[in-house]
Protein backbone atom coordinates (compact mmCIF):
# COMPACT_ATOMS: atom_id res chain seq x y z
CA UNK A 1 0.00 0.00 0.00
CA UNK A 2 1.44 3.44 -1.39
CA UNK A 3 0.56 6.66 0.96
CA UNK A 4 -0.38 9.40 -1.25
CA UNK A 5 -0.78 12.21 0.70
CA UNK A 6 -1.01 12.76 4.95
CA UNK A 7 -2.25 15.02 7.09
CA UNK A 8 -3.03 15.34 10.83
CA UNK A 9 -6.06 17.33 12.43
CA UNK A 10 -6.93 17.41 16.34
CA UNK A 11 -10.10 16.88 17.51
CA UNK A 12 -10.85 18.76 20.74
CA UNK A 13 -14.12 20.12 20.78
CA UNK A 14 -17.71 19.49 18.64
CA UNK A 15 -17.25 22.00 16.02
CA UNK A 16 -13.51 20.39 14.88
CA UNK A 17 -15.89 17.43 13.71
CA UNK A 18 -17.62 19.53 11.26
CA UNK A 19 -14.03 20.82 9.77
CA UNK A 20 -12.75 16.88 9.97
CA UNK A 21 -15.71 15.88 7.95
CA UNK A 22 -15.57 18.14 5.17
CA UNK A 23 -11.99 17.55 4.94
CA UNK A 24 -12.64 13.94 3.86
CA UNK A 25 -15.14 15.34 1.56
CA UNK A 26 -12.68 16.62 -0.39
CA UNK A 27 -9.95 13.95 -0.12
CA UNK A 28 -12.94 11.55 -0.96
CA UNK A 29 -14.38 13.66 -3.78
CA UNK A 30 -10.66 14.19 -4.78
CA UNK A 31 -10.22 10.30 -5.85
CA UNK A 32 -13.64 10.26 -7.57
CA UNK A 33 -15.66 8.20 -4.95
CA UNK A 34 -18.51 8.15 -5.70
CA UNK A 35 -21.68 10.04 -3.54
CA UNK A 36 -22.87 6.94 -1.64
CA UNK A 37 -19.50 5.56 -0.06
CA UNK A 38 -18.51 9.04 0.76
CA UNK A 39 -21.93 9.14 2.76
CA UNK A 40 -21.14 5.87 4.25
CA UNK A 41 -17.07 7.04 4.91
CA UNK A 42 -18.10 10.49 6.27
CA UNK A 43 -21.04 8.77 8.66
CA UNK A 44 -18.06 6.14 9.83
CA UNK A 45 -15.67 8.54 11.14
CA UNK A 46 -18.73 10.66 12.43
CA UNK A 47 -19.08 7.85 14.90
CA UNK A 48 -15.37 6.98 16.02
CA UNK A 49 -14.97 10.85 15.86
CA UNK A 50 -17.70 11.14 18.56
CA UNK A 51 -16.57 8.42 20.44
CA UNK A 52 -13.04 9.78 20.43
CA UNK A 53 -14.67 13.23 22.13
CA UNK A 54 -17.18 11.32 24.51
CA UNK A 55 -14.92 8.43 25.54
CA UNK A 56 -11.65 8.84 25.14
CA UNK A 57 -11.53 13.36 25.73
CA UNK A 58 -10.32 13.78 22.26
CA UNK A 59 -7.46 13.42 20.45
CA UNK A 60 -5.66 13.71 16.78
CA UNK A 61 -7.13 12.50 13.20
CA UNK A 62 -4.48 10.84 10.57
CA UNK A 63 -6.58 11.74 6.65
CA UNK A 64 -4.83 9.92 4.30
CA UNK A 65 -4.73 8.91 0.23
CA UNK A 66 -3.72 5.93 -0.41
CA UNK A 67 -3.65 3.24 -3.19
CA UNK A 68 -3.25 -0.71 -3.30
CA UNK A 69 -3.22 -2.05 -6.37
CA UNK A 70 -3.32 1.27 -8.27
CA UNK A 71 -6.96 1.94 -6.46
CA UNK A 72 -6.82 4.88 -4.23
CA UNK A 73 -8.90 4.86 -1.02
CA UNK A 74 -9.23 6.98 1.93
CA UNK A 75 -7.30 6.19 5.49
CA UNK A 76 -8.51 7.41 8.61
CA UNK A 77 -6.80 6.93 11.87
CA UNK A 78 -8.45 8.18 15.10
CA UNK A 79 -5.98 7.92 17.85
CA UNK A 80 -6.81 8.81 21.50
CA UNK A 81 -5.15 8.72 25.11
CA UNK A 82 -8.49 8.40 27.08
CA UNK A 83 -8.92 4.99 29.22
CA UNK A 84 -9.14 2.58 26.77
CA UNK A 85 -11.91 -0.15 25.77
CA UNK A 86 -11.96 -3.11 28.58
CA UNK A 87 -13.67 -5.56 26.21
CA UNK A 88 -13.26 -4.82 22.66
CA UNK A 89 -15.54 -7.98 21.20
CA UNK A 90 -17.93 -6.97 23.74
CA UNK A 91 -17.98 -3.06 22.17
CA UNK A 92 -17.80 -4.69 18.11
CA UNK A 93 -21.37 -6.11 19.15
CA UNK A 94 -24.56 -4.61 17.89
CA UNK A 95 -26.59 -2.78 20.91
CA UNK A 96 -23.92 -2.22 23.30
CA UNK A 97 -23.27 1.01 24.95
CA UNK A 98 -21.80 1.73 28.17
CA UNK A 99 -23.23 5.03 27.54
CA UNK A 100 -26.69 6.22 26.53
CA UNK A 101 -25.98 5.35 23.02
CA UNK A 102 -27.97 3.17 20.65
CA UNK A 103 -24.73 1.06 20.06
CA UNK A 104 -24.32 1.15 16.63
CA UNK A 105 -21.01 3.66 16.71
CA UNK A 106 -18.25 0.84 16.32
CA UNK A 107 -20.75 -2.26 14.23
CA UNK A 108 -22.35 0.01 12.42
CA UNK A 109 -18.96 2.33 11.58
CA UNK A 110 -17.19 -1.03 10.83
CA UNK A 111 -20.03 -2.13 8.22
CA UNK A 112 -20.06 1.06 6.48
CA UNK A 113 -16.02 0.70 5.27
CA UNK A 114 -13.94 -1.64 3.58
CA UNK A 115 -11.06 -2.28 6.28
CA UNK A 116 -11.55 -1.34 10.10
CA UNK A 117 -9.28 -2.29 12.52
CA UNK A 118 -9.10 -1.53 16.08
CA UNK A 119 -6.32 -1.58 19.09
CA UNK A 120 -7.46 -0.55 23.12
CA UNK A 121 -5.21 -0.52 26.08
CA UNK A 122 -6.65 0.29 29.14
CA UNK A 123 -5.36 3.31 30.80
CA UNK A 124 -3.09 4.03 27.40
CA UNK A 125 -6.08 4.80 24.86
CA UNK A 126 -8.06 3.69 21.79
CA UNK A 127 -6.62 3.24 17.96
CA UNK A 128 -9.31 2.76 14.76
CA UNK A 129 -8.02 2.42 11.68
CA UNK A 130 -10.68 2.58 8.50
CA UNK A 131 -10.70 2.86 4.88
CA UNK A 132 -12.65 3.02 2.28
CA UNK A 133 -11.19 2.27 -1.20
CA UNK A 134 -12.65 4.14 -4.42
CA UNK A 135 -14.30 0.92 -6.00
CA UNK A 136 -16.00 -0.10 -2.44
CA UNK A 137 -13.96 -3.28 -2.73
CA UNK B 1 -25.41 30.46 20.21
CA UNK B 2 -25.96 29.08 17.13
CA UNK B 3 -29.64 27.88 16.55
CA UNK B 4 -31.46 26.19 13.27
CA UNK B 5 -34.73 28.69 13.06
CA UNK B 6 -38.61 27.00 13.40
CA UNK B 7 -41.28 28.45 11.53
CA UNK B 8 -44.52 28.36 12.63
CA UNK B 9 -47.82 27.79 10.01
CA UNK B 10 -51.01 27.04 10.91
CA UNK B 11 -50.80 24.29 13.34
CA UNK B 12 -47.59 23.18 12.17
CA UNK B 13 -44.17 23.68 12.95
CA UNK B 14 -41.52 23.80 10.29
CA UNK B 15 -37.78 22.80 10.55
CA UNK B 16 -35.27 23.34 7.54
CA UNK B 17 -32.06 22.22 8.87
CA UNK B 18 -29.48 23.97 6.43
CA UNK B 19 -26.11 22.56 7.80
CA UNK B 20 -24.66 19.58 8.66
CA UNK B 21 -25.39 19.70 12.36
CA UNK B 22 -22.72 19.10 15.28
CA UNK B 23 -23.98 16.96 18.18
CA UNK B 24 -25.47 20.07 20.65
CA UNK B 25 -26.75 21.81 17.49
CA UNK B 26 -28.90 18.63 17.07
CA UNK B 27 -29.70 18.54 21.39
CA UNK B 28 -30.47 22.56 21.11
CA UNK B 29 -32.94 21.77 18.40
CA UNK B 30 -34.79 18.80 19.96
CA UNK B 31 -35.26 20.82 22.89
CA UNK B 32 -36.42 24.30 21.08
CA UNK B 33 -38.80 22.18 18.83
CA UNK B 34 -40.77 20.10 22.24
CA UNK B 35 -40.77 23.54 23.94
CA UNK B 36 -42.11 25.26 20.68
CA UNK B 37 -44.79 22.29 19.98
CA UNK B 38 -45.99 22.91 23.49
CA UNK B 39 -46.17 26.66 23.07
CA UNK B 40 -48.38 26.84 19.78
CA UNK B 41 -49.98 23.65 20.50
CA UNK B 42 -48.91 22.52 17.62
CA UNK B 43 -50.65 19.29 15.57
CA UNK B 44 -47.36 18.67 13.72
CA UNK B 45 -43.86 18.74 13.00
CA UNK B 46 -42.00 18.50 9.61
CA UNK B 47 -38.43 18.80 9.57
CA UNK B 48 -37.04 18.87 6.50
CA UNK B 49 -33.15 17.29 6.33
CA UNK B 50 -32.94 17.65 2.02
CA UNK B 51 -29.33 19.73 2.70
CA UNK B 52 -27.92 17.09 5.41
CA UNK B 53 -25.52 15.17 4.14
CA UNK B 54 -24.84 13.17 7.05
CA UNK B 55 -27.08 11.53 9.69
CA UNK B 56 -25.34 9.36 11.69
CA UNK B 57 -26.48 7.48 15.05
CA UNK B 58 -26.64 10.34 17.19
CA UNK B 59 -28.66 12.11 14.87
CA UNK B 60 -31.18 9.35 14.07
CA UNK B 61 -31.75 9.30 17.48
CA UNK B 62 -32.37 12.78 18.04
CA UNK B 63 -35.20 12.22 14.94
CA UNK B 64 -36.37 9.35 16.96
CA UNK B 65 -36.78 11.54 20.11
CA UNK B 66 -38.22 14.21 18.67
CA UNK B 67 -40.89 12.58 16.97
CA UNK B 68 -41.88 10.26 19.96
CA UNK B 69 -41.72 13.32 22.41
CA UNK B 70 -44.19 15.10 19.90
CA UNK B 71 -46.15 12.03 19.68
CA UNK B 72 -46.56 12.72 23.53
CA UNK B 73 -47.79 16.04 23.29
CA UNK B 74 -50.20 14.97 21.13
CA UNK B 75 -48.21 15.82 17.48
CA UNK B 76 -47.50 13.88 14.56
CA UNK B 77 -43.64 14.05 13.49
CA UNK B 78 -42.21 13.72 9.67
CA UNK B 79 -39.12 13.76 8.41
CA UNK B 80 -39.04 14.91 4.57
CA UNK B 81 -36.41 14.68 1.61
CA UNK B 82 -33.48 12.43 2.75
CA UNK B 83 -31.09 11.97 0.37
CA UNK B 84 -31.02 8.59 -1.19
CA UNK B 85 -26.74 8.17 -0.11
CA UNK B 86 -28.36 8.84 3.22
CA UNK B 87 -31.18 6.83 3.32
CA UNK B 88 -28.95 3.73 2.14
CA UNK B 89 -25.92 5.03 4.77
CA UNK B 90 -29.05 4.76 7.33
CA UNK B 91 -29.40 1.54 7.10
CA UNK B 92 -26.26 -0.47 5.98
CA UNK B 93 -25.58 1.17 9.94
CA UNK B 94 -28.09 -0.18 11.46
CA UNK B 95 -30.87 2.25 12.07
CA UNK B 96 -34.78 2.33 10.43
CA UNK B 97 -35.77 5.39 12.42
CA UNK B 98 -38.67 3.21 13.69
CA UNK B 99 -41.69 5.30 14.84
CA UNK B 100 -40.74 8.20 12.89
CA UNK B 101 -43.26 8.98 9.57
CA UNK B 102 -40.99 10.16 6.59
CA UNK B 103 -42.22 11.38 2.53
CA UNK B 104 -40.22 12.62 0.11
CA UNK B 105 -40.60 16.49 -0.13
CA UNK B 106 -41.85 18.88 1.95
CA UNK B 107 -45.32 19.07 -0.26
CA UNK B 108 -45.94 15.45 0.48
CA UNK B 109 -44.79 15.51 4.04
CA UNK B 110 -48.07 18.39 4.41
CA UNK B 111 -50.27 16.08 2.56
CA UNK B 112 -49.41 13.58 5.41
CA UNK B 113 -49.44 15.96 8.37
CA UNK B 114 -53.10 17.40 6.75
CA UNK B 115 -54.43 13.91 6.46
CA UNK B 116 -53.37 13.22 10.10
CA UNK B 117 -55.12 16.38 11.10
CA UNK B 118 -57.94 15.33 9.18
CA UNK B 119 -58.55 12.17 10.60
CA UNK B 120 -57.95 13.29 14.16
CA UNK B 121 -61.41 15.57 13.71
CA UNK B 122 -63.25 13.09 11.97
CA UNK B 123 -62.36 10.96 15.24
CA UNK B 124 -63.29 14.04 17.54
CA UNK B 125 -66.92 14.19 15.63
CA UNK B 126 -67.85 10.65 15.51
CA UNK B 127 -67.05 11.09 19.47
CA UNK B 128 -69.32 13.89 19.41
CA UNK B 129 -72.14 12.37 17.89
CA UNK B 130 -72.28 8.85 19.38
CA UNK B 131 -72.02 11.15 22.84
CA UNK B 132 -75.55 12.98 21.91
Amino acid sequence: MIVLSKEKLPIQKEQDVVLFRNRIKELATKIGMSLVNQTKLITAASELVRNMLRYGGGGITQLEIVSRNSIPGVRLVFKDEGPGIKDVTLAMKDGYSTGKSLGLGLPGAKRLVNEFDIKSEIGKGTTVTIIRWKNGL
Amino acid sequence: MERIPILKMGPFLLVTIQVDLYDRLALTLENDLINMVSKTEAKGVLIDISAVSIVDSFMGRILGNIASMSKIMDAATVVVGMQPAVAITLVELGLTLSGVHTALDVEQGMELLRNKIGQLEQDEEGLYDSFI
